[in-house]
């Protein structure tokens, strides 16, 4: 095992590029146990991941359930251990931090969840859930704790700020949770935003809102934002470009558009197709999808790990060799064989 | 905190637990009167002495109240000190020789169907060489007066009318607190009855030295003693009964809370840190549920120490490893796995801010009722080991009074009151705490409501 990734991690390659997150050649590998400690191998949940994000810019990662997107946020934030590869954030290296550097690490990325109502403790007041990570980041002076509460409340349009500020998460609609949530994630000032799938769980009424308001406080605070979500649909609303994700993979890297008009990836097909469109002719029109499952992570498939469900295979290829990054159209990445000769 | 509050309020719908609070508090009330009152060591002095404390209090005497039940009333206890009593007067005289001759005369109403247990006199006298001459007369009611007894008083003595073989004979073989108080028209002469009415008795001491002077204290020893009766060793019950409540809840309470409290925490850190830490949590609680609690409390306080301290400590110690360390690792499993957690990870939330700040507060309303509903179960233990003979050798306690009890054969001799008041306070303290436990549960835990 070792050995694969040494060699896969030969060329790394730590050079400053003035980029305000960088994500190298990340590998986050579970590792799997029998009887609770026999090793049984590992879940490549995110396998040979690269990335920058430059200041004031919006990604989103989109993919299916269980593609590692969750697990690449969590490493992001510092939740799990990259197995291999490394992270490094605002001139911070994730893996040399100490519990102290962690701290601040984890100071400048707010973090949003899918589940409003889960992410708020309920016995806690909204004062208290704000209060949490001032005080935990030492902020000592209860006035000043207090005029920063107020102020991102007002800043996330929770207001007047004296209505909310004493109730309870439960006394919420789902719509103002989610806007205590990013309150949370905003009070500490930080410079990038990590949003997993912010607007899902509410009604699809109050969602552009949480979208715009995301927008605005992304242009407002030159914040570098990772939006995480399996629906495209969404995506428009304000990040630049979309990585693709597949089982552990990115797939496919480019801006917007570029994506939703040029898909080059047969995955990232796939999935244009099955997104949803309020529009009546759907009804009468059969939507051609591949068939079959995300493969197994623990046991990915040799060569492409898309190749048993792709339509455009090339035999003796895709299925035995990984496909490296390929650059057909610039600015606009993927992981597929089919461009091989551009 | 807000939610806490709120579940509290809602204890004014459940008339059972208004008058568990009720009880609690008039249990609680009667702790802090007693301890502002009696003072700790007012109180050991006056439980561990002997006869020299509680001369003048009659043995194992029934509390007043029983009176209200029986057709026979019998005799309440009468004290009688020389000084500063209306009802005794007290005349010097001296004679031409330079003798002083100082009569005291009690005067007092019998009214009981029943003859008392004893009567005592207590003299103490000043003098400097020779000692005292004392003679006492008995005036009945219907004007007889009978020569109770003539003795040389010492600086201090007792004089046990009840036991004086020579007055015995002069009332023809009956025993002087019967021939005494006996009416000489009984119709039964070998049961004879109480002539009740105003009683005398004449004191005359005779000092051989024009300096001095002689004191005595009367008391006719009763068959009832105040409102909780007495001991075999003439204590007043109310003493330990009293004295009982602020020992009681106070080991309830601290075992209670302090097995609750810690139980939560241990578990809370297994939960949370999971793995070895856990592991080891789990296998000391499967061993310490198979440990004979009981047994080893016994062994403790028979080979190293029956302090009531040792005993909450021991008590505590074998206890948090207890089953609820199960039922709350589940839960904290659960919660754990909260994104709320995640979230306060994310922020920067250190292990033990998010065991104490966020895993514990979700179990705080598991934790209330099972805490109140503990106490009774410790007060009781309390109770059982000092039955058992392992209470603390110092305190009053409402068990210890029940081994007395039990040691003296209570039952066997009649003496009910002995168990029973130890036993009624016992059940009161169980049953308030139950009722607002139980109330609270169903606060707490609203899905009973239906059922």
């Amino acid at each position: 095992m070792a050995e694969i990734l040494e060699k896969k991690l030969k060329d790394q390659d730590f050079s400053d590029t003035g980029a305000l997150l960088q994500v190298k050649r990340l590998h986050v590998w579970f590792e799997l146990r029998r009887f609770g400690f026999g090793h049984a191998g590992y879940v490549r949940a995110v396998d040979d991941v690269s990335f920058e994000l430059k200041a004031g810019q919006a990604i989103a990662v989109v993919g299916e359930s269980g593609c590692g997107k969750t697990s690449l946020m969590k490493t992001i934030l510092g939740l799990n251990t990259p197995i291999k590869g490394d992270i490094i954030f605002d001139g911070m290296k994730l893996s040399e931090l100490d519990r102290k550097g962690m701290m601040e690490y984890r100071s400048k990325i707010g973090f949003v969840q899918q589940d409003p109502y889960g992410a708020l403790p309920p016995f806690m007041s909204i004062r208290s859930i704000l209060d949490e990570p001032l005080i935990i980041n030492g902020v000592k002076d209860p006035k000043e704790r207090n005029e920063r509460i107020r102020q991102v409340m007002e800043e996330v349009r929770l207001s007047p700020v004296d209505d909310f500020i004493e109730k309870f998460p439960h006394m919420l609609s789902g719509g103002q949770q989610q806007r205590v949530v990013i309150a949370r994630a905003m009070i500490l000032e930080p410079k990038l935003i990590v949003a997993d799938e912010p607007v899902s769980m509410l009604d699809a009424s109050v969602r552009v809102e949480i979208l715009k308001l995301l927008e605005n406080l992304q242009k407002s605070h030159n914040l570098a934002v990772i939006y995480i979500t399996h629906d495209l649909s969404t995506v428009r609303y304000f990040s630049e470009r979309i990585f693709v994700m597949y089982a552990g993979k990115v797939a496919e890297k480019a801006v917007v558009d570029e994506i939703l008009n040029n898909p080059l990836h047969p995955y990232t097909e796939a999935l244009l197709t099955a997104t949803s469109e309020p529009d009546a002719a759907n009804a009468r029109i059969y939507k051609e999808v591949p068939p079959g499952e995300p493969p197994s992570l623990v046991n990915p498939p040799t060569g492409c790990n898309y190749h048993p469900r792709c339509p455009k295979i090339i035999e003796g290829l895709c299925d035995l060799e990984d496909p490296p990054e390929f650059e057909p159209v610039p600015n606009h990445l993927t992981l597929c064989w089919l461009h091989k000769d551009a | 905190m807000e939610a806490l509050k709120r579940s509290f309020g809602e204890i004014r719908k459940y008339p059972s637990a208004v008058i568990g609070v009720i009880m609690i508090l008039v249990l609680i009330g009667l702790a802090i009167y007693t301890v502002a009152t009696i003072p700790y060591s007012e109180a050991i002095r006056l439980w561990r002495g002997g006869e020299d404390i509680w001369y003048s209090t009659p043995r194992n005497a029934f509390p007043v109240w029983t009176n209200w039940f029986t057709d026979v009333k019998q005799p309440e206890t009468i004290v009688m000190f020389s000084e500063d009593n209306p009802d005794v007067t007290k005349e010097y005289t001296t004679t031409s020789s330079g003798k002083t001759d100082i009569k005291m005369s009690y005067t007092f109403d019998y009214t009981a169907d029943d003859f008392p247990q004893e009567l005592s006199l207590f003299f103490k006298t000043e003098y400097v060489a020779k000692e005292p001459f004392a003679s006492i007369t008995w005036e009945t009611p219907d004007g007889r007066t009978i020569r109770v007894g003539d003795l040389a008083v010492s600086r201090k003595q007792t004089y046990r009318i009840s036991q004086d073989e020579a007055l015995v004979r002069r009332l023809g073989g009956e025993k002087p607190e019967v021939g005494l108080f006996a009416d000489p028209e009984s119709p039964d002469p070998e049961n004879p009855q109480v002539l009740k009415g105003t009683y005398k008795i004449n004191v005359s001491v005779l000092l051989f030295e024009d300096t001095g002077d002689a004191s005595a204290e009367y008391v006719v020893f009763g068959e009832v003693f105040g409102w909780a009766g007495t001991d075999h060793r003439r204590r007043d019950l109310m003493l330990p009964l009293m004295w009982g409540a602020p020992i009681a809840l106070l080991f309830g309470l601290l075992a209670s809370a302090g097995i609750s409290v810690l139980t939560m925490i241990i578990s809370a850190i297994g939960g949370w840190y999971g793995g070895v830490v856990d592991g080891i949590i789990q296998r000391i609680t499967e061993v310490n549920l198979t440990l004979p609690f009981l047994s080893i409390l016994i062994m403790i306080g028979t080979f190293y120490s029956r302090s009531i301290w040792t005993i909450l400590g021991a008590t505590i110690v074998l206890s948090i490893f207890g089953a609820a360390i199960k039922t709350y690792r589940a839960i904290f499993l659960q919660i754990r796995e909260s994104t709320y957690i995640e979230a306060a990870r994310a922020y920067g939330a250190s292990d033990m801010r998010i065991i104490f700040r966020y895993l514990i507060p979700r179990i705080i309303p598991l934790l209330i009722p099972g805490l109140v509903l503990g106490v009774p179960a410790f007060v009781f233990l309390e109770a059982s080991l000092a039955v058992l003979g392992l209470g603390d050798p110092v305190l009053p306690t409402w068990g210890k009074i029940i081994n007395d009890a039990w040691v003296n054969a209570a039952l066997y001799n009649g003496y009910y009151y002995w168990i029973l008041e130890p036993a009624v306070l016992l059940m009161i303290t169980g049953l308030a705490f139950a009722m607002l436990g139980y109330s609270l549960d169903r606060i707490f835990n609203p899905r009973l409501r239906g059922l």
